[in-house]
C-alpha cells in the first residue's frame, strides 16, 4: 500500500521580503514547520518571484545539490566558479556545493519579474569538488510527455547531480494519461503541479499543490486541463548522513 | 530542559563559509556560536565551556565525524552533535530548532 503526504499550495511557508516573494514547501530560513522537514532527499522546494533588478547577493552554500528551473524571466548567476550566466524558461541550472561555493542571483531584466523554483537535494557524497552546470532543453519535446531533466547518470538525458534521484517535466493536454514508473521502488516521488491541474493516483492536485508518494513502484496521472504542467522528482527516502 | 542561552560549536573547513555561519548564529539573540576547524580544536573547546550543540560542517568527512561523535559521548554525553547542510541561512535555523524539539530543550 502506497503512503502518501499532500502539500496544498496554500499551506506553504510565505516569505515576502517586498523584493523577493518565496512560497516554501519545506521548513526554510525563516518559516520552521517540524512537520514539513522535506521528503526524502528533497530537502528544500522553493517558489520564488523576485522583483526586477534584485536579487540575492553573494552568499555561501555547502554539500547540497541545487537545481534552479526558471519558470519566467531572467535570472542571472556569478558564481566563485567562474560562472557568470543567465537561465531562462527551458533551462534548467544545477550546482553541487559540496565543500564550498559562493553565488549571487539577480533578476536580470529591469521591467519584469523572475518566477523559478529552487530545488534543494541531499547529497548522496559529501565535500564533493563544487561544479556548476546548466543546459537548455527543447520545450516541445516535453508536450504530452515526460523529459527528463536531471539524473544521477553523466551520460543520460538533462543534466546530472550528485544524488540517486531523476526529475522529469511535461505538458499536457486535458485527459492525457500517464504511469510513471520509479527507477527504484524504494526511492519516493513528488509530484508538483507547475501549472493547471492534475489528478495523481486519484487525489486532485491544483497548481504549486505538492504530492509525495512512497512505497509504490508506479504512479498514475492525469492531466484535468490543457497546458498542465508538471514536475516529477523521485528521491531516495533515507539519507544516510542524516541518521 | 530549559536554558537562557544556547551554545553551538560549529567545525568546518572553510573558513570563509564558517565565517557567514558564525555570524548566523550570533545573530540570534539567544544563541551563542563559536566556530573551529578541526577535531582538536573542538574538543579542546569543550574544556573552556559546555556546548548543547555541535554543527558539523563542509570538510567534515563521515570518519571525523565518527570520531567527534565517540570522542563527546564520553566527554559531554549531553551534546547533540548534528551536521549542518546547506552553508548558509536557509537550512540553520529549522536544523537547529528540529534538534532542540528532538531533545526537549527549551529557550527561556
Amino acid at each position: 500500500m502506497a503512503k502518501s503526504i499532500l502539500h496544498k499550495a496554500d499551506t506553504r511557508g510565505n516569505a515576502d521580503h517586498g523584493w523577493l516573494k518565496s512560497r516554501q514547501t519545506f521548513s526554510f530560513a525563516g518559516y520552521y514547520n517540524p512537520e514539513r522537514m522535506g521528503f526524502g532527499a528533497l530537502r528544500v522546494l522553493n517558489d520564488d518571484v523576485v522583483a526586477p533588478g534584485r536579487g540575492f547577493g553573494t552568499h555561501p552554500h555547502d554539500n547540497m545539490e541545487i537545481i534552479s528551473i526558471p519558470l519566467e524571466g531572467d535570472l542571472q548567476h556569478q558564481d566563485n566558479l567562474g560562472n557568470t550566466e543567465v537561465i531562462r524558461q527551458g533551462d534548467v541550472q544545477v550546482m553541487s556545493a559540496g565543500t564550498g561555493v559562493f553565488h549571487s542571483e539577480y533578476n536580470k531584466n529591469s521591467d519584469r519579474p523572475v518566477k523559478f523554483l529552487q530545488i534543494w537535494l541531499f547529497p548522496n557524497k559529501l565535500n564533493v569538488q563544487p561544479r556548476y552546470d546548466q543546459i537548455t532543453l527543447n520545450l516541445e519535446e516535453r508536450k504530452n510527455k515526460l523529459q527528463q531533466i536531471i539524473s544521477p547518470d553523466p551520460s543520460g538525458p538533462g543534466t546530472w547531480i550528485h544524488q540517486d534521484a531523476w526529475f522529469h517535466m511535461g505538458t499536457f493536454e486535458k485527459g492525457k494519461i500517464l504511469t510513471y514508473e520509479l527507477k527504484d521502488p524504494n526511492n519516493g516521488v513528488y509530484i508538483f503541479v507547475v501549472k493547471g491541474s492534475f489528478t495523481v493516483d486519484g487525489q486532485p492536485l491544483e497548481a504549486r499543490d505538492g504530492l509525495g508518494i512512497s512505497e509504490t513502484s508506479t504512479v498514475n496521472i492525469s492531466a484535468n486541463e490543457d497546458n498542465a504542467e508538471v514536475l516529477i522528482m523521485e528521491v531516495p527516502m533515507h539519507i544516510p548522513q542524516n541518521s | 530542559m530549559q536554558i537562557d542561552q544556547l551554545n553551538i560549536l560549529a567545525v568546518g573547513l572553510n573558513a570563509e563559509i564558517m565565517a557567514v555561519v558564525n555570524r548566523l548564529i550570533n545573530g540570534h539573540e539567544q544563541w551563542k556560536g563559536t566556530t573551529v576547524c578541526t577535531i582538536a580544536e573542538a574538543i579542546a573547546a569543550f574544556s573552556k565551556e559546555q556546548y548543547h550543540i555541535v554543527l558539523l560542517c563542509a570538510g567534515i568527512c563521515e570518519e571525523t565525524a565518527s570520531q567527534l561523535k565517540t570522542t563527546l559521548a564520553g566527554l559531554s554525553p549531553a551534546t547533540i552533535v548534528i551536521r549542518h547542510f546547506g552553508g548558509g541561512s536557509g537550512l540553520l535555523e529549522s536544523e537547529i530548532l528540529s534538534a532542540l524539539s528532538q531533545h526537549n530543550i527549551r529557550l527561556n
